[in-house]
């Protein structure tokens, strides 16, 4: 099934026309913008400099921190009263990357989602749990105005209490549930103890995090759904970029929305398809905040077999990444962004460590910190207001709940050269 | 602007009376005619739609309580099929089942435009930029302030509820000017603004707030007002009909309750007896165009009066007071509401407490509600592993968050530590002074 | 005689959940020949505190320090109690009748005496209190 037939099956000439066109306009909105307008300046590159799609190889890489120096308004190209929304995703450090859209960019965001849900074989009779969070998070509100687009009965049902998650899939018949992979395996088995076959759940959406060919077999068998991979990120509107379609092999980019590439993460070579890089993105419809080339640090490649489906390129699902973010419970989380929350509070000494687990299919970060010996002052209760301390403040910067242990001084490693404080324990991840 | 569509919202009251009865009438002829609940409740009451020969005879139909929803869960007296349903929400019922309130196209597009108006009357629009700090997904408060203000074309940020201090600096560094959220959950960012070196008057740009969700007062109103170089209005709704749907204007004097929407009646809630206008009693509400979940003398069971007067600010449609208790002992929580009925049926579910045996506390720490369940501990479940014990402490916490919604406090008392009661048993304590 | 003389540094020891820690600490003070009068563990989630009444607080806290543990003084009060039954409750009597909050408390019953220590909130006034009640309390010096 198709949302929008023609421009989904959009290829060769006709592609590139538009592709083209769209970039052209891409560029001048990003000029509006002082940073491009002084990177484009410096390049000697302007709109008219593009006259076949491989031309945007002249144009400069974008990088996350390069948004973070926008922080807030940085990176609006339009003034500030056409602005209708704002999400916020995490950045490297303390502040947070702002996104801004226009109401057209909330339309083009919905359409894209509302091709994702049609793509997928959902239609305006389906009825759909979206069990991600709202807010600032773009999974929520991004799925919500999709799935409403088309008409489906939307239930926000946002993350946590899984146990009543339950109770409604089966209480109001959900056909489509859209979550994290590992919420997914969690609710199926919190299901399974309350002894419920989720009769009436068809179809499962996930993304947010890496998920493995193997989970999804996992998944299929233990919710009674198809499940489809879903890529996105707040700096491309958010969830819907590309999309898994019936053949469940490769996900497809919406070509006339971005403009795709994949490069050597150290040279920064353009790298051809069917060979593994970073995914770098232009959008190409975006008017409040138009990207030029984004790196995305996410590492797949373009995949050359044609989709019997007849809509254009596939990427292959992600592999890894090209830097050390890590993704925990759908929530992006960088190592800088722990050290700058523990280094802020004056208790804890210089050396922590960060693990990351799966338990019970549910990520868990755990935190082991030593505390500086000023500050013991024999107290347990002291001990354990240091430890809520920094719980919240972990909270309040990562949206994230963590578990703290404080532990004895000096019995953490100690790194000469490059310190490795994260340990990542979960495995089979891609 | 003036209004966000001056011709409702500024019609004659005679003509306004009118359409509501035109409104009322069909809607009483289509639930008589398509929905069992409805035909069966009007018969009980022996009432004909041809009974209803004018907007006053709304009296003569029966009353519907919260209960109703219940004993029908999840959708039993829905008027729409699911095909046409494009959105559920889900609020806490008196007791295990939640309440569930569905929502077609137009009862959304309504409730929009409700809000619409409503926050057009505060005086905000295009090129205002609002925080929506209610909690969004199942809550109505989240999404309704959201579709209301983007419909009015301000930019949103959808910040949701909790993170006070990254809400702060949001509010400050995106030139936040409006914000949505309950008036003690603002008085608390005041308090940690204050702490953070912030000043909301000084360093921030907010200078229109929208509070509810929870009882609030006159001098708070002054209070925050001051302390925060801002405008305070005071909006009103519930998820039964709809959601947060109405505010009052610049006057500041009373909660424009648009009469196209909505047919407001104040009950004695003793006898069920109409009051007259100006007298208090409890707040009863006809929703005249829903279509998923229709509403019929809905007693909401919030106290007020009603002010039939024309409004200085031109607009024509009833006021309604803020409000001033409940008829019933629902207490709400930091914008929630909670029934002690709600906190029994969760402990009872517990294995190592005696759920029967229980208390609730209510305190305002600061700013902020503070909520207390004590309940007894089984003999057998007692160990002198106090780890054990912050087990049982934090899993009774966890079922009651679930449950309610909000989280609570949980004291583990001794077996029998715990009044008894012979009668109708007392079990909230509540120390606010709203 | 001044409150001061009746306040006891106890020391407190930071210790993970783990095993051999206990041995660690009581190896570090066997080391040093210091006799341990009494001692408690407090525990939370991970880690806990170990709490002790030694002969000598001063070289025990140093040697502890010394082996990288996270160490600190603590004030706290030592009542005697008589080693027989209501003992206890002849104490906890001058105790509740004086209004003193306790902390946390542990006892020792030896063959001379049984000793409840106190960490309370307000120390001087808690002194003051037992004292005029009749209450008994242990000398800081007896542990130097």
């Amino acid at each position: 099934m198709f949302w929008n037939k023609e421009t989904e099956t959009l290829k060769g000439d006709k592609l590139e026309k538009l592709q083209i066109k769209r970039l052209k306009w891409t560029i001048t909105q990003a000029e509006k913008i002082p940073f491009y307008k002084k990177l484009l300046n410096n390049s000697n590159i302007s709109s008219d400099d593009i006259r076949k799609t491989e031309d945007i190889h002249k144009l400069p890489l974008t990088k996350k921190t390069d948004l973070q120096g926008g922080y807030p308004f940085g990176f609006l190209a339009v003034p500030k009263k056409e602005i209708v929304r704002i999400h916020t995703t995490s950045g490297t450090t303390g502040k947070p990357t702002v996104v801004g859209y226009t109401r057209q960019d909330l339309d083009n965001w919905s359409e894209l989602i509302a091709r994702n849900l049609t793509m997928v074989g959902l239609t305006a009779d389906d009825t759909f749990q979206n069990a991600v969070n709202y807010g600032l998070f773009t999974g929520g509100l991004g799925f919500h105005y999709g799935a409403e687009k088309i008409g489906m009965t939307v239930i926000p049902s946002g993350t946590g209490n899984t146990k009543r998650q339950i109770e409604m899939i089966d209480d109001f018949g959900v056909t489509a549930l859209h979550c994290t992979p590992s919420y997914a395996m969690h609710l199926s088995e919190v299901a399974e103890a309350m002894g419920t076959e989720l009769e009436s759940l068809r179809t499962g959406m996930f993304g947010a995090e890496p998920w493995s060919d193997n989970m999804r077999g996992i998944l299929e068998e233990k919710l009674g759904v198809t499940a489809y991979d879903s890529y996105g990120m707040s700096e491309m509107y958010g969830p819907g970029a590309a999309f898994e379609c019936k053949e469940r092999n490769g996900l497809h980019f919406w070509h006339d929305s971005y403009f795709i590439e994949i490069i050597d993460p150290d040279t920064e070579e353009v790298l051809e398809p069917g060979q593994k890089g970073e995914l770098v993105v232009t959008p190409l419809v975006k008017e409040a905040m138009p990207l030029l080339r984004y790196r995305t640090g996410d590492i797949t490649m373009i995949l050359e077999d044609e989709c019997p489906c007849g809509r254009g390129p596939k990427i292959a699902r992600l592999t890894g990444r090209s830097d050390d973010m890590l993704v925990i419970r759908g929530i992006n989380v960088f190592p800088s962004q722990i050290e700058h929350v523990l280094r802020s509070i004056p208790e804890v000494g210089d050396q922590f460590m960060v693990y990351v687990d799966r338990i019970n299919h549910l990520d868990e970060m755990t935190i082991d910190v030593e505390i500086k010996r000023e500050f013991f002052k024999g107290e347990l209760s002291d001990l354990e207001r240091i430890q809520k301390k920094i719980i919240h403040s972990l909270k309040e910067l990562l949206n994230l709940r963590t578990k703290v242990s404080l532990v004895e001084p000096e019995s953490l490693p100690r790194f000469e050269g490059k310190a490795k404080r994260v340990i990542d324990k979960r495995g089979d991840k891609f | 602007m003036r209004a966000w569509d001056p011709r409702i919202e500024e019609m004659p009251v005679l003509e306004l009376k009118k359409l509501q009865y035109r409104y009322l009438k069909t809607l009483v002829y289509r639930l008589y005619s398509f929905s069992d609940f409805y035909h069966r409740r009007m018969k009980e009451q022996n009432v004909h739609p041809d009974d209803i020969k004018s907007l006053e005879d709304v009296k003569k139909l029966p009353f519907m309580y919260k209960t109703d929803l219940r004993d029908n869960y999840p959708n039993k007296i829905f008027t729409s099929s699911t095909e046409e349903l494009v959105r559920y929400h889900v609020s806490s019922g008196t007791t295990g089942k939640p309440t569930v309130v569905g929502y077609t196209q137009k009862d959304l597009d309504l409730w929009t435009q409700s809000l619409a108006r409503s926050l057009t009357a505060c005086g905000l629009g295009r090129g205002d930029v609002m925080q929506v700090s209610y909690g969004y997904g199942l809550f109505t408060g989240g999404l309704g302030l959201h579709y209301g203000a983007e419909k009015i074309g301000a930019t949103v940020v959808p910040t949701s509820v909790g993170n006070t201090e990254r809400q702060i600096e949001l509010m400050q560094d995106l030139n936040v000017t409006a914000i949505a959220c309950t008036p003690s959950y603002l008085n608390h960012m005041g308090d940690v603004a204050e702490k953070m070196g912030i000043s909301i008057k000084n360093d921030t740009e907010l200078k229109t707030a929208i509070l509810g969700a929870e009882p609030w007062s006159e001098q708070m109103r002054e209070y925050l007002q001051k302390e925060m170089g801002i405008s305070a209005y005071n909006i009103f709704g519930t998820s039964e009909i709809s959601g947060p749907m109405f505010t009052e204007c610049l006057e500041q004097n009373g909660i424009h309750i648009w009469g196209d929407i909505a047919y407001t009646e104040i009950i004695d809630p003793e006898t069920g007896e109409n009051l007259p206008a100006g007298e208090k009693g409890e707040l009863v509400m006809t929703i005249l165009q829903k279509e998923a979940l229709p509403m019929i003398r809905y007693r909401i069971g919030d106290i007020t009066c009603l002010d039939e007067s024309v409004c200085p600010c031109g607009r024509t449609h009833p006021r309604i007071d803020r409000l001033s208790g409940r008829v019933d002992d629902m207490l709400i929580i930091r914008g929630i509401n909670v029934f002690p009925s709600q906190v029994e049926h969760a402990l009872l579910g517990i294995s190592e407490v005696s759920g029967q045996h229980f208390m609730i506390i209510v305190e305002r720490e600061g700013t902020l509600d503070n909520m207390t369940v004590q309940v007894e501990l089984k003999q057998e479940s007692f160990s002198d592993k106090i780890n054990d014990l912050m087990d049982i402490k934090r899993k009774v916490s966890h079922i009651l968050k679930n449950s309610l919604n909000v989280s609570c406090g949980v004291e583990i008392m001794a077996p029998n530590s715990l009044p008894r009661f012979e009668g109708k048993a007392k079990r909230v304590i509540d120390r606010r002074n709203i | 005689m001044d409150t001061k003389d009746f306040i006891i540094k106890q020391i407190s020891v930071f210790s993970e959940n783990k095993p051999g820690r206990l041995a660690a600490i009581a190896k570090a003070l066997e080391e040093e020949k210091i006799n341990i009068f009494a001692f408690s563990i407090a525990e939370s989630k991970g880690f806990g505190v170990v709490r002790l009444l030694v002969d000598k607080p001063a070289p025990a806290l140093e040697k502890l320090a010394h082996l990288g543990f996270m160490v600190s003084f603590t004030d706290v009060i030592a009542v005697n109690m008589k080693d027989e039954p209501g003992g206890l409750y002849e104490t906890a009597k001058i105790l509740g009748n004086s209004e003193i909050n306790i902390e946390y408390a542990y006892a020792y019953s030896g063959k001379d005496a049984a000793v409840l220590i106190l960490r309370v909130d307000q120390v001087d006034e808690a002194i003051r209190g037992i004292r005029k009640s009749g209450g008994e309390l242990l000398k800081a010096e007896m542990f130097k």
